[in-house]
């Protein structure tokens, strides 16, 4: 086997898959494309989600909490109420004397109902953080145990790409991923962005749901309305990218065809409740203009009609084209490249295994220097890949992701979590701390020389391995090889 | 070879749960004399500087070997007179206390029977107590705690070798079971590591460089004042997380305490120190050896205080793979050496005195013109401690304990 035929499957598992784990080099070295090609035509299943809720369920589970955690605390605050009157009609006698002691012990009634309430409502646990954690512990696994990890980085590419965020549907944030996200990542884009721009996560998140047609039946008397949001993200981030053409007004009359797109209320229906629906009441009637076509459909067709010359549209194609190249290939990716892959787009009516493969068939995919930094979730899953350790704790991982400033399904904005080295760079010193931790914790079972030799390959530099022949612990080797250009960069 | 066995399982769940310290049960025989024995063993990884710690300053050599990096008596920051010969770093205050008390010793110019200096191969050598590195599983201390049970019988439910931190150190894995336990606190990483990547990323990622400079530049700023002088080292090396470095030493080594100090708890343990590979910019007198060692200085006031009564009773070991080069080398740093010493400190000891065989600073009384020459078998000093402070048989130590060191006899006199 060629140093270089190693080289190119080291590449592939650093820039296109979750990183080397032992042995996966010398697996794909033959043909390292087509092992990346071959990981796409796999199943994306995730068998290890069985126990875990769908998105709906978990909602329903948060509904629930949340009503027994306010009927609590409102029966503890008026229990302490009652104990507080009592009191004073006790006291009536002295409080008349200490006049000026009337409206401090009104207070203390106030304060102590509000501690009972509050102390009831802490009583009855958030079932959102276990679901939570449990999504990450399986979505986390998924990327240690797969080969490469190509089909697997896509996953966490579209979720990213289509985020929403856990720090207002905590509950709800990995099934999504699950149901939205994973079975579309290979298909077609249009079936990917109907999926999502469906899914309650989505609804909630961008703020859809109540979300009401200024002549719709709910809109005509009230004061609320129109709510832009999911229309005018859904144009600028996942669908055409920003100034590319479409205006106010577009966003408006689009905003007005997804009226509608809300969810079962959780508390009406212990079966479908947080399930996707659309309600007509809250639907704007009536035909609508977007990007100069009239969409006379009725109910929430006319929004899948919108969805699909959207995704069709060549400004997306680019959008996606170049987003997919510059997070896998290089910050300025090769204009050729990005279009090979927006033609293959085109070509393909978004067929994205498509292009996906036509980006790992280009040979400007693999000839990029490698000036990518590793997000921290990538750089964290290649650590641990590296180890071949299998299993992980999530508090314990998802605490360092936030560490490094990627808390997982928690991006500041829709927009996601950038892509380029200056937006992580500065975090590289934080890398070296939680590196050091977790050395200090496998140090005992994970040789670098071994990880040198069968992990990492041809892929260490000479300066790397003189690092850690050099270190005075094998805490240390390990540490600096986990924070080596050649760990860090892809 | 029965001291190959070990209870990888076992290890693996301690690892798991993230720990780094090991621990046994009283001893029997120490126990039918009316004694409740404990020893603690320090492991400094990474090669200490003995020089650096405990100076020659009466060898006439001794400045024109080290230049302006020599402790001195007379120095800006005075060394700490030990005897006619030998003074202390600065750094150590505490120590020098013990010292005065008789409570606590140095050992100099020992090292291991190992030869070569590789890091990983000589605390292997180290902590196994077997001459040659390689494939070992288990360590001295563990064998020791074994022998001393039963006949070699362990009872799982009742001997325990505690080991602190996350790694469980080689020297108490083995057939006796390990409690663990991890510190709170996380060890940041070293000085050296960072001053190591930087290095690294400066020959392979100047922009990765630039970031890790700037990061230590400003950790460096919001340092705790007086640490040290940035005048007289690079500002790039001062060492960020200095108070984090001394934090975690007294936490781990302070707990450790405690739990040996307890009735039922665990009457051996140890723990492992990193950061004490000191190529560049040593600092032995204001840098980073100076505040590591002063950092160490608050482990053993920790063992101490937190021993209470059983301080009497208590034998602290510091020991390092090997040494470093007698000379300071192109970078204000030394290199990997061979004898060094070892520090001894707690109430059981007869303390107050420097052990050591001199073998001199002049270059043909170097071993190979570079390091100080090993005149005392560490293996001797730690084979003293087992057999007058727990009471384990020269045979047994030249077989079990220390394979093959029948003609390295215990050093007598150190406990008691």
């Amino acid at each position: 086997m060629s140093s270089s035929a190693k080289g190119e499957a080291a590449l592939a598992l650093h820039r296109f898959g979750m990183g080397p784990r032992p042995g996966s080099i010398a697996a794909i070295a033959s043909d390292p494309r087509g092992a990346l090609i071959a990981e796409l035509d796999r199943p994306l299943a995730l068998s290890a989600a069985e126990g875990l809720p769908s998105s709906a369920k978990a909602y329903r589970t948060v509904a629930d909490a949340n009503a027994r955690r306010t009927a609590k605390a409102k029966q503890a605050q008026q229990q302490a109420k009652k104990l507080q009157e009592k009191q004073q009609v006790a006291t009536a006698g002295t409080a008349m004397v200490e006049g000026a002691n009337e409206p401090h012990s009104e207070k203390q009634a106030q304060d102590a109902g509000e501690m009972a309430a509050k102390k009831a409502a802490d009583a009855v646990p958030d079932p959102g953080r276990p679901i939570y954690l449990q999504e990450a512990k399986v979505r986390i696994e998924a990327a240690l145990a797969a080969e490469i990890g190509f089909a697997e980085r896509l996953v966490w590419f579209w979720s990213n790409h289509f985020s929403i965020s856990a720090n207002r549907i905590q509950s709800m944030s990995g099934a999504y991923e699950r149901e939205s996200i994973r079975p579309n990542a290979l298909g077609r884009f249009v079936d990917l962005l109907v999926s999502v721009e469906t899914h309650p996560a989505m609804l909630f998140y961008l703020d859809n749901l109540a979300s009401m047609g200024a002549n719709s039946i709910a809109g005509i008397n009230r004061s609320r309305g129109l709510n832009e949001n999911l229309a005018r993200e859904t144009l600028e981030l996942h669908t055409l990218g920003v100034r590319t053409g479409y205006t106010q007004d577009d966003v408006i009359s689009f905003a007005n065809v997804l009226t509608g797109w809300t969810l079962v209320p959780p508390g009406d229906n212990p079966e479908h409740g947080g399930e996707f629906t659309f309600n007509a009441r809250l639907h704007e009637p009536g035909p609508q203009t977007v990007l100069g076509k009239l969409y006379e459909q009725e109910d929430a067709e006319q929004g899948r009609a919108v969805l699909r010359d959207l995704a069709s549209h060549p400004a997306t194609a680019t959008h996606v084209a170049n987003k997919l190249a510059c997070h896998f290939v290089a910050d300025t990716p090769p204009p050729a490249l990005v279009e090979q892959m927006a033609k293959t787009f085109r070509d393909t009516e978004g067929n994205l295994k498509e292009v996906a493969k036509a980006m790992v068939s280009s040979d400007d995919a693999w000839s990029q220097p490698a000036t990518k930094l590793k997000r921290p979730s990538e750089w964290g899953v290649a650590m641990v890949r590296s180890t071949g350790i299998m299993q992980i704790d999530p508090t314990r991982f998802t605490a360092g992701q936030e560490l490094l400033g990627e808390p997982l399904w928690r991006p500041p904005s829709p927009k996601g979590y950038p892509d380029d080295e200056a937006s992580w760079i500065d975090g590289i010193g934080r890398r070296l701390d939680i590196a050091n931790n977790f050395a200090e914790r496998v140090a005992a079972t994970a040789d670098p020389h071994d990880i040198i030799e069968n992990v990492m390959g041809s892929s260490v530099s000479l300066e790397a391995r003189e690092a850690v022949d050099r270190a005075e612990s094998r805490q240390q080797a390990l540490a600096l090889l986990f924070m080596s250009a050649d760990f860090q960069r892809r | 070879m029965s001291f190959a066995n070990h209870l990888p399982t076992r290890r693996e769940m301690l690892i798991g749960s993230g720990a780094l310290f090991a621990w046994t049960q009283m001893p029997k025989i120490a126990r039918a004399e009316g004694r409740d024995p404990r020893l603690l063993v320090i492991i400094l990884r990474g090669a200490l500087d003995g020089l650096g710690a405990v100076a020659p300053v009466g060898d006439p050599d001794w400045i024109g070997l080290r230049g302006e990096s020599a402790l001195l008596l007379d120095g800006k920051t005075p060394a700490l007179p030990l005897d006619s010969f030998f003074a202390l770093n600065p750094a150590m205050p505490n120590l020098y206390r013990l010292y005065k008390k008789q409570q606590a010793l140095v050992v100099h110019g020992t090292a291991t029977p190992y030869r070569e200096r590789s890091h990983f191969d000589g605390q292997d050598v180290l902590e196994s107590g077997i001459a040659k590195p390689g494939a070992v599983s288990t360590g001295w201390l563990n064998r020791a705690l074994v022998a001393m049970e039963s006949g070699g019988r362990v009872d799982p439910a009742g001997s325990r070798v505690l080991g602190v931190g996350a790694v469980t150190p080689l020297v108490v894995r083995g057939a006796a079971p390990v409690m663990s336990w991890v510190p709170q606190k996380l060890l940041p990483a070293s000085a050296d590591t960072q001053n190591r990547l930087l290095d690294l990323y400066q020959h392979t990622d100047p922009k990765l460089a630039i970031v890790l400079q700037a990061r230590m530049r400003l950790a460096a700023l919001g340092g705790l004042p007086g640490m040290s002088d940035p005048m007289s080292e690079d500002p790039t090396f001062a060492p960020p997380g200095i108070a984090r470095v001394r934090a975690y030493f007294a936490e781990a080594a302070g707990t450790a305490a405690r739990y040996l100090a307890r009735p039922d708890g665990p009457r051996v343990g140890a723990m492992g120190f990193v950061g004490w590979d000191t190529h560049i910019a040593e600092g032995a007198i204001t840098g980073q050896l100076a505040n590591l060692l002063g950092a160490l200085d608050g482990a053993f006031a920790a063992v101490e205080t937190n021993m209470g009564e059983a301080w009497n009773e208590t034998v602290v070991a510091v020991v390092t793979e090997f040494g470093r080069t007698a000379r300071i080398n192109g970078t204000n740093g030394t290199d990997h050496g061979t004898g060094t010493v070892a520090f001894l400190a707690g109430g059981a000891l007869r303390g107050g005195r420097v052990v050591a065989d001199w073998p001199g600073l002049k270059p043909a009384q170097l071993l190979e013109d570079r390091d100080l020459k090993p005149t005392i078998d560490l293996r001797a000093v730690l084979k003293g401690i087992l057999k007058d402070h727990l009471r384990l048989e020269d045979g047994v130590l030249a077989r079990a304990i220390f394979p093959d060191s029948a003609d390295v006899k215990p050093m007598t006199g150190l406990v008691g």
